[in-house]
């Protein structure tokens, strides 16, 4: 034993990715450890301490771990990570190291990946948008900054396109300055290759952070992913002044992770085998969107998921719905049509929409076009339906034009496929879809904001 | 008595050497003293649930008991502030340790630097009842009640003037005992009071479709359940704004913190009616986030209901909203796991049931100790996993509140708001408050709340019937109960939360609402049977001016009803003339 490093030699027992020690003096709860082992060095977390007995987190692999050999190291540090604005432009593992070749950013700060949760008082309420391109998110769902508003995907759907998309595209007005951080969990070879190679070709690597945690790398790693992600952004943001955008991927393979490790752990499983606290984990992630009074900077999140099974009701979107402000939920019906980007808008929200359009904004008729899209897409869908039952044939004039823009609304409003398109374009388009309808039909827009339209036309 | 830490995971931590200790005593853990609080003792072993983070803790780092279990100060300078869910405030907290929270910092609830002016009146020589009015503490433009704590009474032997901070005693009694402006009360003990009053006075919401159809007395418990975007936290907020009562406890528990941020920036800015103040000035919020600490979090809604008591007790109506009681209930079955007790249900503890059931049971409008009357109404909002109502907290909050306010998310869906399920809710309450309806609202309420529910009911039939035949085999008489429905519908039960004349709505104004609907579908299917065709009745336009009601201020509805119903009788008359 060594008092000085603190350094253990030969643990007592390994189960899982847990590893047992005995009369460590002075572990604390969350210490990082470095366990050597038959050559290699593996990374570890206190997570129980319990009379003599110390409770360990391997970081990586387990396999072949022998703990009669292990010596175990503490460090006296929480999980941290080193950051900076040296970080844009590269591409990280799960746990921050550099796998693009290059040495390791020289680090600003250190800083605990946990996070430290922001104190109310000291939250600004989010406000004005980030322009994705993309326009049934900016038109219909808008998505504001210092928001957390999650893609509720279904498997074989493509979120990682519209992912990819959204890095590429997403831009704010009035030249500030923008930053994405991405971060991939449980990504296999083919996804993380392509968003690489889409990252590339559209030139955005410059303003951009990846985290990568490879389908490969043990689960646990996955649960640290994100947390590292967002201690960057935190520091872009709230250290450097920028908005950043942090999209997260596959946010299912990181709840899938968390009951893994909760399993193995031996906990008393809750719904579906995950764990009971699971919306308290996903929270300390997306509670960490947001915006500070008198600071700059945002952190805005787009957390990706595929709803397994295509159940709405699964645990894992569930509990992301109760935590973010809205939810943008993919369509398999649509992309069997061809419409690409395949989202629904009517089970989509953005709840804080209000807060990012408007005059000043985005543009004053923004609001009223969109309820009244919304408005008359629904019945679309609801003529729709009943044409299917009594027949196209047997539809009044009124039902037929319903269904017309209906039709129109998916192919040309939502269906732009992956052409970036202005928050003006998709208003301008917006109005073009309501032309043929009479004023009268067109109850939700303001009797000014029409006239005010016509005028503008003639 | 010190102990030494010999366990810790999560938020719970074991200390031995704690034997004198006794349940739910307030431990200061380890060298950074963060807050901690005895949750279970063996021998000389105590588990203790702590209120911070706990990362960092090392065993044999020290436990200290207090002798006190976990209490909230309450005196001047409550109203207005923002505490966590152990009643630290938030705004000193931010001062003290910057933007984000971190730990072990004690600060007391109250400032120590403001002074308060006692206006007596008691003088020396008065006997005082516990719990008894002392006078009013002012300090700028704020006055405060001051009351003696409830335990504490007698003769006084002196009342001390000038100005004083919270904690300075400024009456002393025969005996030596001293009171000052502040006390402090255990958060899980009931405040006491003389004896419960009958529910027969309501909670006005300012909400048609909760007074008018299932109405809560003012005292009595409601819950929200509802999935996810259903639209509790818009509702609670409603209510935190426009319900009728004179202070406002919201308690943001597990929660997000961008709602908060809202509700701080809007409060403010808003006028409270009744006295022309803020709105921020009738209220007290504790907030607990999703990412603060969960034991904390399991603490926030005694410390919202021992701040709310504390007013009732000074005679006040209080209504306390909970964000959500789904959250709470969750923070208590990850202690229960970390404790390893038996899990009950969906791996909640089996004392679920009996802690909501006493929880709620604090609600009640009284008698308080200074023989005024007080009341303390709760609504707690409950998030049942995939919106299934068959899930435990639902379940046990079903038996221990009155009334329910269910929100579907079909409703939600189609954007009427609120999205009440009018199909499910109810209220165990509304016969006893018809009284108070038909003297205060109008004559005839509780007639035309059973006539409108009838409506509603015909229509689910008739939709149930559309939908095997088609709309085209009904009868007139059988669509216009469709189009009467949707009217009620439309412009009755859906209210528009951010139409600042529409947000809240007085119950005259709602009677006068539902009367002009049900005569206008009398009206009209007294037409259909004399022979006049549906057709030419919906052209007359009637309905669309009923849509517009709701923007009509309260002051201008009953002009506005009155020429309305005119135009009704004259375009029913000139169709039934044709
Ligand atoms: N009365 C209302 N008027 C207009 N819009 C409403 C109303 N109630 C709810 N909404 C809309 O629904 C959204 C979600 O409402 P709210 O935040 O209250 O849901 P919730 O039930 O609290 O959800 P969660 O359980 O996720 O917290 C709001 O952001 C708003 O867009
Ligand atoms: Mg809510």
């Amino acid at each position: 034993m060594d008092l000085v490093t603190r350094r253990v030699r030969g643990a007592e027992g390994i189960a899982g990715p847990l590893l047992f020690l005995e009369g460590v003096p002075r572990a604390r709860l969350g210490e990082i450890v470095r366990i050597r082992a038959g050559g290699e060095e593996r990374r570890g977390q206190i997570i129980e301490l319990a009379g003599a007995r110390v409770a360990i987190q391997v970081l990586e692999e387990t396999r072949g771990l022998a703990p009669a050999r292990a010596e175990v190291t503490l460090t006296g540090e929480v999980a941290a990570l080193g950051v900076s604005r040296g970080m844009l432009g590269r591409v990280l593992d799960g746990l921050g190291r550099p796998v693009d070749g290059l040495p390791p950013p020289i680090a600003e700060a250190r800083l605990p990946i946990h996070g430290a949760a922001l104190n109310v008082t000291r939250r600004e309420k989010p406000a004005d948008f980030i322009e994705t391109g993309i326009s049934a998110i900016d038109g219909m769902n808008t998505l504001v900054r210092g928001q957390k508003l999650p893609v509720f995907s279904c498997a074989g759907l493509p979120a990682g396109r519209l992912a990819a998309q959204l890095v590429c595209q997403a831009r704010v007005r009035g030249g500030e300055r923008f930053a994405v951080v991405f971060a991939a969990m449980g990504a296999p070879f083919r996804e993380y290759d392509a968003y690489l190679e889409a990252f590339r070709r559209a030139g955005v690597l410059d303003r951009t952070v990846v985290f990568l945690n490879r389908a490969e790398d043990p689960p646990i790693e996955r649960l640290m992913t994100p947390r590292c992600a967002l201690t960057c952004a935190e520091h872009l943001a709230f250290g450097h002044g920028l908005h950043v955008l942090v999209v997260l991927t596959d946010m299912t393979s990181y709840c899938e992770a968390l009951r893994e490790v909760a399993l193995a752990r031996e906990e008393v499983p809750g719904r579906r085998g995950y764990p009971g606290y699971m919306y308290t984990d996903l929270a300390t992630l997306y509670e960490r969107a947001g915006r500070i009074a008198g600071r700059p900077g945002s952190i805005t999140q787009v957390p990706v998921l595929t709803m397994p099974d295509d159940d709405l009701t699964h645990p894992i979107p569930d509990l992301s719905g109760y935590i973010t402000e809205g939810q943008i939920v993919l369509s398999r019906d649509l992309d069997r049509r061809g419409v690409y980007p395949p989202i629904d808008v009517l089970p989509s929200l953005s709840r804080l929409m209000g807060l990012g359009v408007g005059p000043g904004r985005t543009r004053a008729d923004h609001r009223p076009v969109a309820d009244q899209l919304y408005a008359l897409y629904a019945r679309g869908r609801d003529v729709r339906r009943m044409a299917a039952i009594v027949g196209a044939a047997n539809l009044g004039e009124e039902e037929r034009r319903l269904l017309e823009v209906a039709d129109r609304f998916e192919r040309e409003l939502v269906g732009q496929g992956d052409a970036f398109r202005s928050i003006e374009d998709t208003l301008e388009l917006g109005w073009k879809l309501l032309a043929p309808f009479p004023a009268e039909a067109l109850a939700r827009i303001p009797a000014a904001v029409l006239e005010a339209r016509r005028k503008e036309a003639r | 008595m010190t102990g030494r830490l010999v366990r810790i995971a999560g938020p719970t931590v074991v200390a031995d050497g704690l034997a004198g200790a006794g349940l739910n005593e307030i431990v200061w853990v380890g060298e950074e003293r963060l807050l901690g609080e005895v949750i279970r003792l063996e021998r000389d072993l105590a588990t203790i649930q702590v209120y911070e983070e706990t990362a960092g803790l090392a065993l044999g780092e020290p436990a200290e008991p207090t002798g006190e279990p976990l209490a909230v100060e309450l005196g001047p300078g409550l109203l207005g502030s923002v505490f966590d869910g152990v009643q630290r405030p938030l705004d000193a907290l931010a001062a003290r340790q910057g933007d984000f929270l971190g730990r072990g910092a004690r600060l007391p609830a109250l400032d120590r630097t403001r002074r308060w002016e006692l206006e007596a009146s008691v003088r020396a020589g008065d006997d005082i009842l516990p719990g008894a009015a002392l006078g009013i503490a002012r300090s700028g433009a704020s006055a405060h009640p001051v009351l003696a704590p409830p335990g504490l009474g007698g003769r006084v032997a002196e009342v001390r003037a000038g100005a004083v901070t919270v904690d300075e005693p400024v009456v002393r009694l025969v005996g030596g005992a001293e009171i000052a402006l502040a006390h402090r009360w255990p958060v899980r003990r009931p405040r006491p009071i003389r004896r419960r009053l009958a529910p027969d006075v309501p909670f006005l919401t300012g909400q048609r479709v909760l007074d008018c159809f299932f109405p809560v007395s003012s005292g009595g418990t409601a819950m929200v359940p509802g999935g996810f975007g259903t639209g509790k936290t818009v509702l609670e907020q409603s209510l935190a704004k426009h319900a009728a009562a004179d202070v406002v406890v919201y308690v943001g528990c597990g929660e997000r913190g961008n709602e908060m941020a809202e509700v701080l920036d809007e409060l403010p800015k808003l006028d409270d009616p009744r006295t022309g103040g803020p709105l921020l000035g009738r209220t007290v919020l504790v907030v607990n986030t999703s990412n603060m600490p969960v034991a904390a979090r399991e603490a926030s809604i005694y410390t919202g209901c021992t701040i709310a008591e504390y007013f009732r007790d000074m005679g006040r109506s209080v209504a306390l909203m909970i964000d959500s009681t789904s959250r709470w209930a969750e923070a208590l079955r990850e202690i229960s796991a970390r404790l390893e007790e038996m899990p009950g249900e969906e791996g909640y503890p089996t004392y679920l049931a009996s802690r909501l059931a006493r929880f709620y049971e604090r609600a009640g409008r009284v008698e308080t100790l200074a023989c005024g009357e007080g009341s303390v109404t709760v609504v707690g909002a409950v998030s049942p996993p995939g919106g299934d109502l068959s899930e435990p907290v639902t379940q046990c909050s079903l038996r221990a509140t009155g009334v329910l306010w269910a929100l579907s998310a079909d409703l939600a869906h189609r954007r009427h708001y609120p999205a009440l399920d009018w199909s499910v809710s109810f209220s165990l309450e509304a016969e006893r408050l018809r009284g108070w309806f038909e003297r205060e609202a109008g004559e005839g309420f509780g007639a035309l709340r059973e006539e409108a529910m009838q409506l509603l009911q015909r229509e689910r039939e008739l939709v149930e019937v559309a939908e095997l035949v088609g709309t085209e085999s009904l009868q007139d008489a059988e669509r216009l109960v469709l189009e009467s429905a949707r009217l009620l519908r439309e412009g009755f039960l859906r209210q528009s939360a951010y139409d600042p004349v529409d947000a809240s709505c007085p119950p005259r104004k709602a009677l006068e609402m539902l009367r002009l609907h049900l005569e206008l579908h009398g009206r009209a299917a007294n037409a259909v049977a004399a022979g006049v065709p549906l057709r030419s009745i919906l052209e007359a336009g009637l309905g669309t001016r009923l849509l517009r009601l709701g923007s009509v201020p309260a002051e201008a509805i009953a002009g506005g009803a009155e020429a309305l119903r005119a135009e009704i009788g004259q375009a029913i008359a000139r169709l039934e003339a044709e």
